[in-house]
């Protein structure tokens, strides 16, 4: 009795199924889903490698000052860094003074110790890093109805995301002809920007590293081209979205090699006890 | 509750006695876990991943509260709470990590944990009560991981909730109702995080409730082992501890090592990217899928494509998803057949190789890979085979099968021969 019940209900889901897959399969044969543009020309990230890559990468410090130096001048104007405080910087090799000085150089929202309104100040190292705009409206506004995303977490929040930014930003170039030519209503709208790395290939952000040398590195430095600048600002990203990520690889390798070491000790008792018990 | 040879707990110290009287509770340790529980001899590997998912339990439990000291469960802060965790409370992001690689490893050795009990046969009798408490944990680990899962309050958090609590609304009458009794609202907000929370922190102390249920279900019959056969004489068992102290202790190193790999070096390899988007109700993602442990059930949820005569798909996906697990709860009646483990099933070995774990490793991509074609036919196929190796073949194959003789005794199978074998009537043959 309970197998014929388990029987039926076993029908009852497969019949079912078989209905779902039959009907499926005839449209799929027959009618097939139309090809997009973002399906055909949509690409992958490019293959690039940070010092920071692999089981044993660290962070180029001095790359991340410089992608600092990207994001500070560039890319601040529009996207906020709402998970970082000056204070953080210091891991990037700056001096107190220096951590200080930048902080400074910013202006934060502030009350005024006399009227009690709300002004500016200078910001102090516990400080976050400003919003760009007050309120998603007026982000809204200034940029083509798109809302500049937050930075922190970037790196982490897209798919390969170092890569990614470093495509992003290397990526912009004019709709290719093959493109306009198999899907003509796919035409980049006025006011976005073609740029094949981005999920639907037309992006609201206009380029914002044009030329070589738009950023001033200091002495020491490799040239500013704009291959490098993006480089360095994705490598500071990867930092921003995980600081921790030197001390984390670093605890890994102790706690690994640590485990290992337990491992054959703990595999040894196990021999040593189970000895001349075949099992 | 044991085998009349199981060592007799015997206190030395008068202190120990003294207990021993008033409260016996190293008496239930020397008999759960120590040398007072005969176990079978002949153990493989398989048999470790109970002693692991308790780990795993332990790790959650305690990572969990961690995080939990520094959290806020509200939607303008529960996302920059756990970033504050990760990056300003001393080793926070490891807690995070570790909590959040931990769930995906639980799911891991929980799956062996019940695959090893589909090959062998664990649910049969007379360890029903053990496989039955152990799908009852199965569904309160699956509600506690989803409702952790909200708590970051990243995209996939919210349009994972979203869709997961929009199933409610797929039942007839009050299915509308229900789901926004059970959200608290509309659509996942702040009375919705808060309960999730509060239903988070709660359900695995219900699950180690359970698991105690579990354990001590389990030491009334005692393990199963790989042949199948009962316990029959001392010589077929050998105490817990030390034996399986010391081949559970050295394997949750190995585990350990898997585990510290994951955390260290890819810890959001599991993870999906939108999740370190914050909740924005107005964006929908391009592909809302669970984490991986749910991606089987997920896409056997959207293999129902087509309305049943008068079942709308949804509510027939709906009741899939549930019904293949609940599926789970019937087994020990669906597989009538007298021998329990596989390897003497020549029959059913060859559909659970060649049937299950295929359908199930297709069921796992698919749910994974976005709702398109060819994904949807190939997760249907699957679907279809996943009921009907519960439902039709199982109950088939366990009424006309032809085992393989079996050893007579568990020593038999491990050195050859047994003396009590020769002496039984049953062995001349």
């Amino acid at each position: 009795m309970a197998r014929i019940l388990s029987i039926l209900v076993g029908l009852f889901f497969t019949v079912a199924l078989a209905w779902s897959f039959g009907l499926g399969f005839y449209t799929w044969a027959t009618d097939p889903a139309a090809p997009t543009a973002e399906h055909e020309f949509h690409l992958l990230p490019k293959e690039v490698a940070f010092a920071s890559d692999g089981a044993f990468g660290k962070f180029d410090k001095q790359q991340l000052q410089r992608g600092f130096q990207v994001y500070k001048e560039v890319c601040s104007a529009c996207h906020s860094l709402n998970h970082v405080a000056f204070r953080d910087l210091a891991q990037l090799g700056y001096s107190e003074g220096q951590v200080k000085a930048i902080a400074a150089g910013f202006q934060v929202p502030g009350v005024d110790p006399t009227t009690g309104e709300a002004n500016l100040r200078p910001g102090l190292p516990t400080d976050y890093f400003p919003k760009p705009f007050a309120n998603d409206v007026a982000a809204r506004a200034a940029n083509n109805n798109a809302v500049p995303p937050d930075l922190s977490l970037m790196t982490k929040a897209r798919h390969e995301g170092p890569a990614y930014v470093y495509s992003l930003l290397t990526g912009f170039q004019a709709q290719p002809a093959q493109l306009l030519k198999e899907f003509p209503d796919s035409k980049t709208p006025n006011g976005l920007h073609y740029n094949p790395y981005f999920a639907n290939l037309n992006l609201a952000m206009a380029p914002p590293l044009t030329g070589d040398g738009q950023v001033e590195y200091g002495p020491g430095n490799p040239k500013p081209t704009v291959d490098q600048m993006s480089k360095d600002v994705a490598a500071f990203l990867i930092w921003t979205a995980e600081p921790s990520l030197d001390k984390r690889k670093q605890t890994g390798l102790a706690v690994t090699l640590f485990l290992l070491f337990a491992t054959v000790l703990g595999y040894m008792a196990y021999r040593n006890i189970w000895a001349g018990k075949k099992h | 509750m044991s085998f009349p040879w199981a060592n007799e707990y015997k206190p030395s110290h008068p202190f120990m006695q003294w207990m021993d009287d008033r409260l016996p509770l190293p008496r239930l340790v020397f008999n759960s876990v120590g040398a007072g529980y005969p176990v079978p001899r002949n153990l493989n590997y398989f048999w470790n991943f109970g002693f692991l998912a308790a780990l795993c339990l332990i790790v959650q439990i305690v990572t969990g509260i961690v995080m939990a000291m520094h959290y806020a469960a509200n939607t303008a802060v529960a996302f920059d709470t756990i970033e504050m965790t990760v990056r300003d409370v001393n080793w926070g992001w490891m807690m995070r990590y570790a909590h959040a690689n931990g769930a995906s490893m639980f799911f891991i050795v929980i799956y062996v944990h019940i695959f090893r009990g589909f090959y062998y046969g664990s649910y049969k009798a007379p360890r029903e009560m053990v496989w039955l408490l152990g799908v009852v944990i199965f569904l309160l680990m699956m509600a506690t991981a989803f409702m952790g899962y909200v708590l970051p309050w990243g995209q996939m958090s919210f349009w994972g909730a979203k869709v997961i609590t929009g199933l409610f609304g797929a039942i007839p009458f009050v299915g509308e109702p229900l789901q926004q009794w059970l959200l608290g609202g509309f659509a996942p907000d702040n009375a919705a995080l808060n309960r999730f929370f509060s239903l988070h922190y709660l359900l695995p102390f219900v699950i180690v409730g359970v698991v105690i249920l579990h354990i001590w279900a389990l030491h009334i019959p005692g393990s199963s082992n790989p042949t199948g056969v009962e316990v029959k004489a001392e010589s077929d068992t050998v105490p817990f501890y030390p034996y399986y102290v010391a081949k559970d202790g050295w394997f949750i190193g190995v585990f350990a090592i898997v585990f510290s790999l994951m955390l260290f070096y890819f810890p959001n390899s599991l993870g999906h990217p939108d999740n370190y988007i914050p909740a924005n109700p107005m964006s929908t993602p391009a592909h809302i899928v669970p984490e991986w442990y749910f991606w089987p059930f997920y896409a056997i949820l959207r293999a129902f494509t087509q309305d049943f005569f008068f079942i709308p798909a949804k509510l027939m996906g709906v009741l899939a998803m549930f019904g293949a697990i609940l599926v789970w709860f019937f087994l020990p009646w669906l597989d009538k057949s007298p021998v329990r483990s596989g390897s003497y099933r020549p029959l059913y070995k060859k559909f659970f190789w060649f049937g299950l774990i295929p359908a199930m490793a297709v069921l796992f991509y698919c749910g994974g890979a976005a709702a398109a074609e060819p994904y949807v036919m190939i997760s249907q196929l699957a679907a279809l085979y996943y009921f009907a190796h519960f439902l039709i073949v199982l109950p088939i194959v366990s009424a006309i099968e032809k085992p393989l003789p079996l050893p007579y005794s568990i020593t038999e199978s491990v050195l050859g021969t047994d003396e009590a074998a020769q002496l039984a009537p049953s062995a001349t043959v």
